[in-house]
């Protein structure tokens, strides 16, 4: 094959190296543009749980509290929104875009070109990652400026739970999408799944303030053990205290990856 | 397929053109039988034959808030080389939509860029499914001019289509299907000329002229003189040549000449017993 052999009328571009790196890298690119361009994704991961902060900071204030272990109530919750914020791109995100995408036959046209759909996961599992990394860095750089929240821990530590904690999520997304015949099953199921979760696990308000039965049943929930391994981590406690917390999130994440795909269909 | 030629895929909705394509492509696996493509079996050496080729589906789309630019340079990225972004928009006429999202263009927009994206690697083989669906007949027209220049650059293109009119116009070559089946594989003059229908040669007279010498000639069958038309069946290269001769020859005042061939749809007719459109 040639040059010689090509049409007149386009210029050819060959490439050297890492083609994968490279399609890795502008798919990267192009999923955050398209996420911070979507209204309703990019409130939901950027603008409400800023939202939450303003709201329950001005109600609850920042003052310690014995219940807390002497801690704010906005002090627990930057790791508990944290986990909102992972939990909604997870269950509703990432199941709801990939079904569409699928629905609306995008995948289909990415399937008849040389992209492995390794890279395409990756490359959404990336940008969905950065997207939450950004929510929480909102959360965070608010809750410090209004109310001066305290960070007791590790920052490589607390990263690399979230980094666990929110691929675990991703991974029931892909079920969930799996699961679903559509975007519209997939938006029903992962709200079904997500919203009690939001209440029942500590991610949208403290399971103290929580009957114990609300607290028994949250000990079904994957999100409570996001809660509390970021809780814990984010004040500073070691990771050997969270086996069970970290066993169940690699639990999660290993069989809803195995599962999803098995699951997982272009079309 | 030869290399260089376009290829038509003919037939009425359902007839299976699309099924066959997507074997040929890798996208569907064939119930029986085996497809190769570039040498190789499509299906075990995808990604080697996705480099390769260049796909217009019949259905697909992209994320809604995707830009055109975006989603020639994002395919792009995908391949081992790629064609100069500027001069493919240029060629589909897509330069002022650069900017918008996928939503918001038009079909014939929405279709252009797809058509974009079948040539970002610049591929050895072109397949397009139903191109012209939904254009309109000038866009129809400006589409089988790029499909030509595709062709004249060297490409194979493969296509399929239900306009018999595009296949005649277009296809070097064409496979008319029907309900599973290939019933015919040749070149589209071939295949009409086979046919073996009467040409028809249609004027009007003045009044009181007559035609009969026409008769003698060998190319015309039959000639029908009704009260406004005239109507001469014949066969052959050199019928209508000779039968206008022969009317200026001897001196016949015609007006409103027209001739009729029989084209694609009277051979669908002849090989299946049913018209193209049911």
């Amino acid at each position: 094959m040639t040059d010689g052999d090509l049409p007149g009328y386009l210029t050819v571009v060959h490439r050297e190296g890492l083609v994968t790196l490279r399609a890795l890298g502008s798919f990267v690119v192009v999923n955050l543009r398209l996420y911070v361009r979507d209204p309703i994704g990019a409130f939901f991961t950027l603008a409400f749980p800023v939202m939450l902060v303003l709201i329950f900071g001005a109600i609850f204030g920042n003052e310690p509290q014995d219940m807390f272990d002497g801690r704010g109530s906005m002090d627990i919750s930057m790791p508990a929104y944290t986990a909102l914020i992972l939990g909604t791109v997870g269950l509703l995100g990432v199941a709801i875009t990939t079904s569409g995408y699928r629905e609306a036959g995008i995948l289909r046209r990415f399937r008849m070109t040389p992209l492995r759909p390794l890279v395409y996961i990756a490359a959404d599992v990336v940008a969905n990652l950065i997207m939450t990394l950004a929510g929480m860095a909102g959360v965070v750089v608010v809750g410090w400026i209004l109310f001066r929240v305290h960070f007791e821990g590790r920052a490589g530590s607390v990263l690399l739970a979230v980094i666990l904690s929110a691929t675990a999520m991703f991974a029931v997304g892909y079920l969930i999408a799996g699961l679903a015949p559509n975007a519209r099953a997939a938006q029903v199921i992962g709200m079904v799944l997500l919203y009690p979760m939001l209440f029942l696990s500590g991610a949208g308000m403290p399971l103290e303030v929580m009957p114990d039965s609300v607290r028994s049943i949250s000990e079904y929930l994957p999100l409570t053990y996001v809660v509390r391994l970021l809780r814990g981590l984010w004040f500073g406690e070691p990771w050997g205290s969270f086996v069970l917390e970290t066993g169940v999130l690699v639990g999660v994440l290993v069989l809803c990856t195995a599962i999803a795909v098995r699951l997982f269909r272009w079309e | 397929m030869a290399e260089g030629e376009i290829f038509g895929l003919v037939g009425p909705n359902g007839a299976g053109k699309t099924t066959t394509i997507e074997c040929v492509e890798g996208l569907r696996r064939p119930s029986s039988g085996r497809v190769k493509l570039l040498g190789m079996d499509p299906r075990a050496e995808r990604r080697v034959v996705a480099e390769r080729i260049g796909v217009q589906l019949q259905e697909s789309a992209l994320p809604p808030r995707l830009r055109v630019e975006e989603a020639l340079a994002l395919f792009g990225s995908f391949y081992q080389r790629s064609v100069n972004i500027d001069d493919l928009l240029n060629l589909m006429a897509l330069s002022e939509k650069r900017d918008s999202a996928f939503a918001k263009l038009s079909g014939g927009q929405k279709q252009r860029l797809f058509i974009a994206l079948a040539l970002v690697n610049g591929p050895e083989m072109v397949f397009f499914d139903e191109l012209t669906t939904g254009l309109d007949p000038q866009a129809r027209r400006s589409m089988w001019d790029v499909v030509r220049s595709i062709r004249d650059g060297g490409r194979t293109v493969v296509l399929t289509t239900h306009y018999m009119e595009e296949a005649e116009q277009l296809c070097d070559r064409v496979m008319i299907v029907d309900r599973g089946r290939i019933v015919a594989l040749d070149t589209p003059e071939a295949l009409i000329s086979s046919l073996n229908v009467e040409k028809r040669i249609v004027f009007r007279l003045p009044e009181g002229q007559g035609v009969g010498s026409l008769a003698g000639l060998p190319a015309v069958s039959k000639i029908e003189q009704g009260d406004e038309h005239v109507v001469i069946y014949g066969y052959g290269d050199h019928f209508a040549g000779s039968v206008v001769n022969a009317l200026e020859d001897t001196g016949v005042s015609f007006t409103d000449l027209r001739t009729e061939q029989p084209n694609l749809e009277d051979v669908f007719l002849a090989l299946t017993g049913r018209e193209m459109r049911d």
